[in-house]
């Protein structure tokens, strides 16, 4: 294979992974099955796997290779482990039902929400963003936000987790192409971070169960200005 | 060498606290911990004060006068609070649970190090993780007293924090994409100031806004602030002076030092968003203020106030306004564990955090009543209090810059504060002693006459009487080598003199 053909084919496939990734970012917003949440947080992992691969080989960079290692060994095996110890799995065959907004409008929102990040990251792309900069920026971005967007309609603990994973996905999917150089204890760190906030988020999700029975945290509603 | 002697000394303490070597060992080592940081602490501080940078590890750890400022308030407020919580815990704490007092202890330490961390990492990847590391580390503590709204107010914690960190992840990434630009530079805040001249300003924009927003959620700007006075409110006393004394402006700290990245510095748009945010900040909480009916909440809002007022001073340009906000996050520190330890004292006292529950406190608990209410007139800016004396240099500022409009707004809020923190406090105060209301729930009232005066323990008001006096001393006199060190800090921020 020649080296243009090889590099056309390694954009394409990037391409095709931002493409999955956002997808997944839509599906943390519209599925109801908390297990099916899981699963696709996992999938959005392997994806930011597969494009931190690519980039790696494109750049020549042994970091972005780590960072692969590190993704698919905390996000694809270690939480989701922790996630299924951490709250019962009652919690995870369960549907959750009530949604601050309906899904069909959720949905469109979050439409919206991937055209205004293409929108704020169309003035940083100027003519010396690389291609692949060009797929990953704004795909980290809109999966960013809609994470945002997805913990503030979830009423459960473990889906509001899960947006929060996906914000910090979305960031390190828009971050291995934009900056592949940083060091690599920053990478370990943050992946010993990424872990840290799954402990500590789901340890509290198991105490407010013990406390309440359920974790329904959207119903927490003591503590607010009268 | 001292900052790593300072990381150092926090992680045995932690560590060491987890040994069960009876009631008194893990207090006694987390004071002694303390103690050495602070003394390490003002020794960088002191070093730093000539404007001079202290280096430990080139690039990773080092402190100029901004962030030497910081590191000594930290290790001021973790030493007080240290001496704080001896006497709370232990009067908190059932007599027969000593491992919580362990846990409480190592926890404790685990988050005075993340924060101490934040002024001593000077890669701004690190930086990022220590800021996130300490709301990680500190929800379990604001979960400590285990009730539904201890966990309620722990969770709205983490998660709208967590929240935050990504969006700033993403600015912080921003800007080490922008460094690229400029070949061999290192990813520090110095090395950031050298290279923003060539980067594009849409992306130092874009990225400032990621920050503000990320971070902001952290520091409790309005409209991010939420979660604040429900964690602030719902911890233990002396992690309530923690969080919302050293915290929140640690983390303003890191959004402050973007600041000299904008050509022109705070005449720029940075320095215009921080002047919005601080008034929507300042505004906002100043008329919450007015209708809390918990004491520790009232505290909470005064926070957010404070916050918006340091980010217009840092945002209204020029060195006397530079000086001002540094004056103003000195004040607003010391002061702010003053009010929360006296809010603890007063808690130890009466039982209750309802505002309308108390009355004639100067009669059950004189001391708490005591300071509660200097702690009070203190943070509400009453003369000669160190926050009087920068509120003031701030607005002075302002009118001699010409911002008469964000002056007039700003001192109008400083005043509704200061009428609804002393109206609120004074109800406390002062009054009949023989109504206390039973229940904070169901807001029952009760008859009930408390027979004794409650004294509270010794340390606490060791802790009390060491963040009171610098809390009026500054407002009267700033010693030398302190007021160079505020002097070079207010410099850095890139206001002419």
């Amino acid at each position: 294979m020649s080296p243009d053909l090889l590099v056309s084919f390694l954009t394409k496939l990037n391409a095709l992974t931002g493409g999955v990734f956002l997808l997944c970012a839509f599906g943390l917003v519209g599925i109801r099955q908390m297990l099916t949440c899981l699963r696709i947080y996992v999938c959005q992992s392997l994806l930011l796997a597969i494009s931190a691969v690519i980039l790696g080989y494109y750049h020549a960079s042994i970091h972005l290779f780590v960072v692969a290692a590190l993704t698919i060994v905390t996000k694809v095996f270690i939480i989701p482990w922790v996630l299924r110890q951490a709250v019962g799995y009652e919690s995870y065959a369960k549907r959750e039902i009530s949604q601050a907004i309906n899904i069909p409008t959720s949905l469109l929102i979050a439409v919206v929400i991937a055209i205004f990040s293409y929108y704020i990251a169309s003035p940083l792309l100027t003519a010396g963003a690389g291609v692949l900069e060009k797929v990953n920026l704004p795909i980290g971005m809109a999966s960013l936000l809609i994470g945002a967007y997805t913990v503030t309609v979830r009423g459960e603990a473990v889906p509001q987790l899960l947006g929060i994973l996906a914000m910090e996905n979305g960031a390190f999917f828009a971050g291995i192409s934009i900056a592949p150089n940083l060091p690599l204890i920053a990478e370990l760190a943050a992946a010993f971070y990424v872990l840290i906030t799954v402990l500590v988020i789901g340890l509290l999700a198991m105490r407010i169960h013990k406390m309440i029975a359920k974790t329904a945290v959207g119903e927490l509603m003591a503590l607010r200005e009268e | 060498m001292e900052l790593i002697y300072i990381l150092l000394v926090s992680i045995s303490a932690a560590v060491l606290s987890l040994i069960p070597l009876g009631r008194r060992f893990a207090p006694g080592v987390t004071i002694l911990g303390n103690l050495a940081i602070f003394l390490l602490s003002l020794r960088t501080a002191l070093a730093t004060a000539g404007g001079g940078e202290v280096i430990a590890v080139r690039d990773y750890l080092s402190c100029d006068s901004f962030s030497g400022l910081i590191l000594l308030l930290v290790a001021f407020v973790g030493l007080a609070a240290a001496f704080f919580s001896c006497g709370y815990i232990a009067t908190t704490v059932g007599a027969t649970d000593d491992r919580k007092i362990r846990r409480y202890y190592s926890r404790f330490n685990l988050f005075l190090l993340s924060m101490l961390a934040v002024p001593i990492f000077s890669q701004l990847a690190l930086v990022w993780i220590a800021v996130e590391l300490t709301t990680l580390l500190s929800v379990f503590l604001v979960g400590f007293e285990s009730t539904p709204q201890a966990l309620e107010a722990a969770w709205k914690y983490a998660v709208l924090t967590c929240m935050g960190a990504s969006l700033a992840l993403i600015g912080i990434l921003l800007l080490c994409w922008g460094l690229s630009a400029t070949p061999q530079a290192p990813f520090t805040w110095a090395g950031l100031l050298s290279a923003s001249p060539r980067m594009s300003p849409a992306l130092l924009y874009t990225a400032f806004l990621f920050i503000l927003i990320g971070f902001g959620t952290k520091a409790g700007l309005v409209p991010m602030h939420t979660w604040l006075p429900d964690a602030h409110s719902q911890a233990p006393s002396p992690i309530c002076a923690i969080l919302s004394g050293i915290e929140t402006t640690a983390v303003l700290y890191c959004i402050i030092r973007l600041l000299p990245l904008f050509p022109g510095g705070a005449a720029s748009e940075a320095g215009k968003w921080f002047v919005i945010f601080g008034l929507i900040s300042a505004g906002v909480a100043a008329f919450l203020l007015i209708q809390t009916k918990d004491y520790k909440r009232l505290f909470a809002f005064s926070t957010v106030e404070h916050m918006g007022i340091i980010l217009v001073a840092a945002g209204l340009g020029g060195f006397a306004a530079h000086l001002g906000a540094m004056m103003q996050i000195v004040s607003h520190t010391v002061t702010k564990s003053l009010c929360f330890f006296a809010a603890g004292t007063t808690l130890m006292a009466t039982g209750t955090r309802s505002i309308g529950a108390i009355r004639g406190l100067i009669r059950i608990s004189p001391v708490a009543a005591i300071f509660l209410l200097v702690g009070g007139l203190s943070i509400a800016g009453a003369p000669p209090s160190a926050v009087f004396l920068s509120e003031f240099s701030i607005l002075k500022a302002g009118i001699i810059n010409g911002q008469y409009l964000v002056i007039g707004l700003l001192a109008f809020f400083i005043g509704v504060a200061f009428f609804g923190i002393m109206q609120q406090i004074n109800r406390m105060v002062f009054g009949s002693a023989d109504i206390i209301l039973m229940d904070n729930r169901t807001q029952l009232f009760g008859r009930a006459i408390l027979s004794q005066r409650n004294t509270p323990p010794l340390t606490c008001i060791l802790a009390l009487v060491i963040t009171l006096i610098p809390a009026i001393l500054f407002g009267i006199y700033l010693p030398e080598p302190f007021y160079q060190l505020l002097h070079q800090a207010a410099a850095l921020l890139g206001g002419s003199k």
